[in-house]
């Protein structure tokens, strides 16, 4: 797919990086204001379709990118869940507990798990709405080459 | 607050029943959007930002993807006429509207009024959720420690969505590897 005019090319320069700053923003601030992992996710995946819209899959030299996005994704459900199974290994010994100290309410490093929770779901959801995107690029362009 | 409500639910509804009619692929899509971004605006006047921002993102996200698709398809759409199986399909469906909000009108006698009155459960989850998780933001605090499994469901419900849609849409398969 081919990019588009160079207005866009020029404004998604100075705009795609501010809008995964913002959606990482939004995933490790999600135990403390509106957003989390889903919200955030979905604007660091929105930051990356941005680029490849405007700039065009021959720029970024995409040809098996979607095999990369899929492992991020599956590995980073994995780490979430591992973290879940940690609750039965330290504290209170229940699955999904929050074994990790608490601090105290409204800082950034607080909420014991519930931050990191946030970031491999965040890391998730970013993973796989990319893969469903490159997929509908790349397995047409492979069947026009 | 009721009437923007009311007036933004028959916006939505509106462009719904026009997605269904429109000629044209592309503006079936633009008008479908009109629900999602009716439903932002929803979200916002019910007070859950959570929620408005991943709908906003989302509902963007789609729009783009499916612009994009239909640029690249064929714009026009077979039209088929009903046949009288589809009327019969259409006599089930009106019925079963019918019969579906008579129920509904008598099972909402029974519930409280939207938003007061909080349930046995919620209660518990206002009074003791920023003690016991150590989380400023309540939702978060509810989606990731008092309701885990049901997070845990999602990310793997959109796991399963990434797989059942790469198997769909890879037209060639994978090639073999000769050694």
């Amino acid at each position: 797919m081919k990019g588009m005019s160079i207005i866009v090319k020029e404004t998604t320069r100075l705009l795609a990086g501010l809008i995964f700053l913002y959606g990482i923003y939004i995933i490790i601030h999600g135990h403390l204001t509106p957003g989390g992992g889903f919200a955030g996710g979905v604007v660091v995946a929105g930051s990356l379709i941005l680029l490849i819209l405007a700039y065009g899959s021959d720029y970024m030299h995409l040809t098996r990118e979607e095999t990369g996005t899929t492992i991020t994704e599956n590995l980073a459900l994995l780490i979430a869940l591992l973290i879940a199974l940690g609750g039965m290994a330290f504290g209170i010994k229940v699955f999904f507990s929050n074994w990790l100290p608490r601090g105290t309410a409204g800082e950034l490093v607080s909420a014991g798990v519930i931050p990191l929770y946030n970031i491999f779901i965040g890391m998730e959801v970013a993973a796989s709405i990319l893969t469903i995107f490159l997929a509908l690029l790349i397995f047409k362009e492979e069947l026009t080459k | 607050m009721e009437l923007a409500l009311s007036v933004i639910l028959v916006l939505m509804i509106l462009g719904a029943l026009f997605a269904i009619h429109a000629k044209d692929l592309l503006s079936a899509v633009i008008s479908c959007s009109m629900v999602g971004y009716g439903l932002v605006i929803c979200f916002l006047l019910l007070k859950a930002p959570d929620l408005a921002i991943v709908q906003i993102v989302v509902e963007t996200i789609t729009l783009v993807i499916m612009v994009a698709v239909v640029l690249d398809s064929t714009r026009q759409e077979p039209f088929t006429k009903p046949d009288p199986q589809g009327y019969m399909n259409i006599a089930t469906a009106i019925v079963l509207t019918v019969v579906l909000f008579f129920f509904l009108k008598a099972a909402s006698g029974s519930l409280d009024y939207f938003g007061r009155g909080a349930m046995r459960m919620a209660r518990h989850y206002i009074e003791g959720a920023a003690e016991k998780t150590g989380s400023a933001n309540l939702v978060t605090g509810v989606i990731f420690d008092f309701r885990g499994y049901d997070t845990l469901g999602e990310a793997t419900v959109l796991v399963t969505a990434v797989l059942g849609s790469l198997t769909i849409l890879r037209i060639r398969g994978k090639k073999k590897e000769v050694i």
